[in-house]
């Protein structure tokens, strides 16, 4: 919880990770990946938050309770997994490891799976077994994993349904989509945000969170947006901006209130890439730039309060501490997102 | 007629990062040049080591094209460094081989079709910012969609979309309408106020990408800003 001048912010952190990219856990391919993780963090941070290599590498659970909770406001940290086992031998980022740490803090993380469609009936009865163990409210969906000689997956590829159709059975409805660079084929735009739209379509009942707001794609990902009204705006990466490009933050969360409205936009801190503490501090004393503000308009102290916390609190049937909840009837829809002809 | 550093610099002013709609040499992209008789070597480098692939080959093979066009050179030799698919790029431009004989298996046609995507997004987002230029000088809606091609103000942005436009193969004469919706037709007043919210959407996810390559390339190679602009 985050308070100033007498408001109080209950804080979903949407987006967390407990990685191990030591050396001895990684080949070149996972070495590239890391390193280039680094230079987001060192790129974006404020100096004061920029960590060593080595913890960065591999950073201690007590790190990570100190940054997310004790420190850094969150009350509750979702861990989001990213296997990557072509690049990390034993995982990046394993649900069974966060799992590990999450059953130390009762109450304080909520621990995501993932699936990937080109394991077949194996990696169905894999999701069964993530939902037994772990009671996985929700997935994290890299389309950009390698796998052997592939190099990615799309939403729209038809494996990818029995899994979803069995997201849907098992009500596993959180659907969190990262992109990244690498895809097959790979003459095509492999940051294009299009599957989803698909996807979305196909399964109203999910709710597709797109990591980082579709960037580099903010456009495709906001006109699907005014489309699909079960996608959502997942703010991981975005928000370091707010420290070293504030104008363009502006223009960002402009952008994405007005296209899909204060009620679809998630707060993630992407931690350990960046941490908590300083984002929040910033987005609660943040405010649209006057010069935008016309087109843009402004930020509320009611819409920080549900993109921090109180929109991820309603996908995950969070209980909100008395007094801190919006009632119901103050959602609005997005002046972007009635009804027109595509732009 | 012998060619010279300064001339190869400038031919790859002519080559841009086909995503952020930049040249090479702006970006920062270009590290080095030698100049051998009717030999050049150019060395490149980007903001991350999992740069898109397909766009990487781009740049490459562009740059090997716009260098080989000048005048006294025979082979311009393009090193894509650091990057993880720098291998099959280098390779496969220097033997002249397309993209699906560069990642056999792993693409299922060549990037004219890429190509022309970003060519549409880089014409939406630099007509964004013309039109909100001629609306802060005071010209109004209608006369904006009743202008032709030669009656936008003189600049970059004009010249870059009269440039993209050709690309397209839309209409770009003088007397063509400035201002065309992304399938090349012309754009009508009941579109307008959602071309233009949309149009400025384009050109800030472009804007912001491009800071966002260069913060990633100054961080990687520990650049000054002063080296990140002379580069």
């Amino acid at each position: 919880m985050y308070e100033k001048d007498g408001e109080q912010f209950f804080v979903v952190d949407g987006h967390t990770h407990f990685w191990d990219a030591r050396p001895e856990n990684r080949n070149k391919w996972g070495e590239g990946f890391i390193a280039c993780f680094y230079d987001y963090h060192r790129n974006l941070s404020p100096p004061e938050y920029v960590w060593p290599k080595e913890k960065y590498d591999r950073y201690t659970e007590e790190d990570m309770v100190h940054d997310l909770f004790e420190i850094g406001y969150d009350d509750i940290a979702i861990m989001q997994p990213t296997y990557l086992t072509d690049f990390f031998p034993n995982g990046f980022n394993t649900t069974e490891q966060d799992a590990e740490v999450a059953a130390k803090y009762p109450g304080r993380f909520i621990v995501n799976g993932a699936f990937d469609p080109r394991d077949g009936e194996r990696g169905l009865d894999e999701l069964r077994r993530l939902k037994d163990t772990y009671a996985i409210q929700g997935v994290k969906l890299y389309t950009a994993e390698w796998k052997g000689d592939s190099r990615g997956w799309k939403l729209s590829d038809p494996e990818a349904r029995p899994y979803f159709e069995l997201c849907e059975e098992l009500g596993i409805k959180n659907i969190h989509v990262h992109k990244g660079p690498t895809i097959w084929p790979l003459n095509r735009d492999a940051f294009d945000v299009h599957d989803v739209d698909h996807a979305a379509t196909e399964f109203p009942n999910l709710n597709f969170i797109v990591e980082h707001c579709g960037l580099p794609r903010l456009e495709d990902f906001c006109w699907i947006g005014t489309q699909e009204p079960n996608v959502y705006a997942g703010l991981a990466v975005v928000m370091p901006f707010i420290h070293s490009r504030p104008k363009y933050f502006g223009q960002v969360v402009g952008e994405l209130l007005y296209w899909l409205g204060e009620d679809r936009i998630l707060f993630g801190s992407d931690y350990a890439i960046w941490q908590p503490k300083w984002l929040i501090e910033k987005f609660v004393d943040f405010q649209i730039p006057e010069d935008y503000q016309s087109e843009l308009g402004e930020i509320s102290v009611e819409q920080k309060k549900k993109i921090l916390g109180l929109n991820a609190a309603k996908l995950y049937d969070i209980e909100v501490p008395a007094g801190m909840e919006i009632p119901a009837e103050r959602e609005q829809v997005a002046i972007g997102s009635e009804p027109v002809a595509p732009a | 007629m012998t060619t010279t550093v300064p001339d190869v610099l400038d031919a790859l002013t002519g080559v841009r990062d086909p995503e952020l709609d930049q040249n090479l040499v702006e970006l920062g992209f270009v590290t080095d040049v030698q100049v051998d008789g009717p030999v050049v070597a150019v060395r490149l480098r980007l903001p991350t080591y999992f740069c898109a692939p397909n766009f990487a080959f781009l740049m490459v093979a562009d740059a090997r094209r716009a260098v080989e066009g000048l005048a006294g050179v025979d082979v311009a030799r393009i090193a894509l460094e650091d990057h993880f698919t720098a291998g099959e790029i280098n390779e496969a431009v220097g033997r002249d081989a397309t993209f699906t004989e560069a990642f056999p298996g792993e693409a299922r046609g060549e990037l004219d079709d890429l190509r022309a995507l970003f060519r549409r997004k880089a014409l939406t987002a630099r007509q964004g910012r013309l039109c909100d230029g001629l609306l802060a000088a005071g010209r109004s809606e209608e006369d904006l969609i009743a202008m032709r091609l030669d009656g936008l103000p003189a600049g970059p942005d004009a010249d870059r979309c009269r440039e993209l436009r050709h690309e397209l193969g839309y209409a770009a004469g003088p007397g063509a309408p400035a201002f065309v919706l992304a399938d090349g037709a012309p754009l009508t007043a009941g579109e307008f106020a959602r071309f233009l919210r949309f149009a400025r959407l384009v050109a800030r996810s472009l804007d912001g990408n491009a800071h966002l390559c260069r913060g990633l390339l100054k961080t990687r190679y520990d650049l000054t800003d002063h080296e990140e602009v002379a580069a």
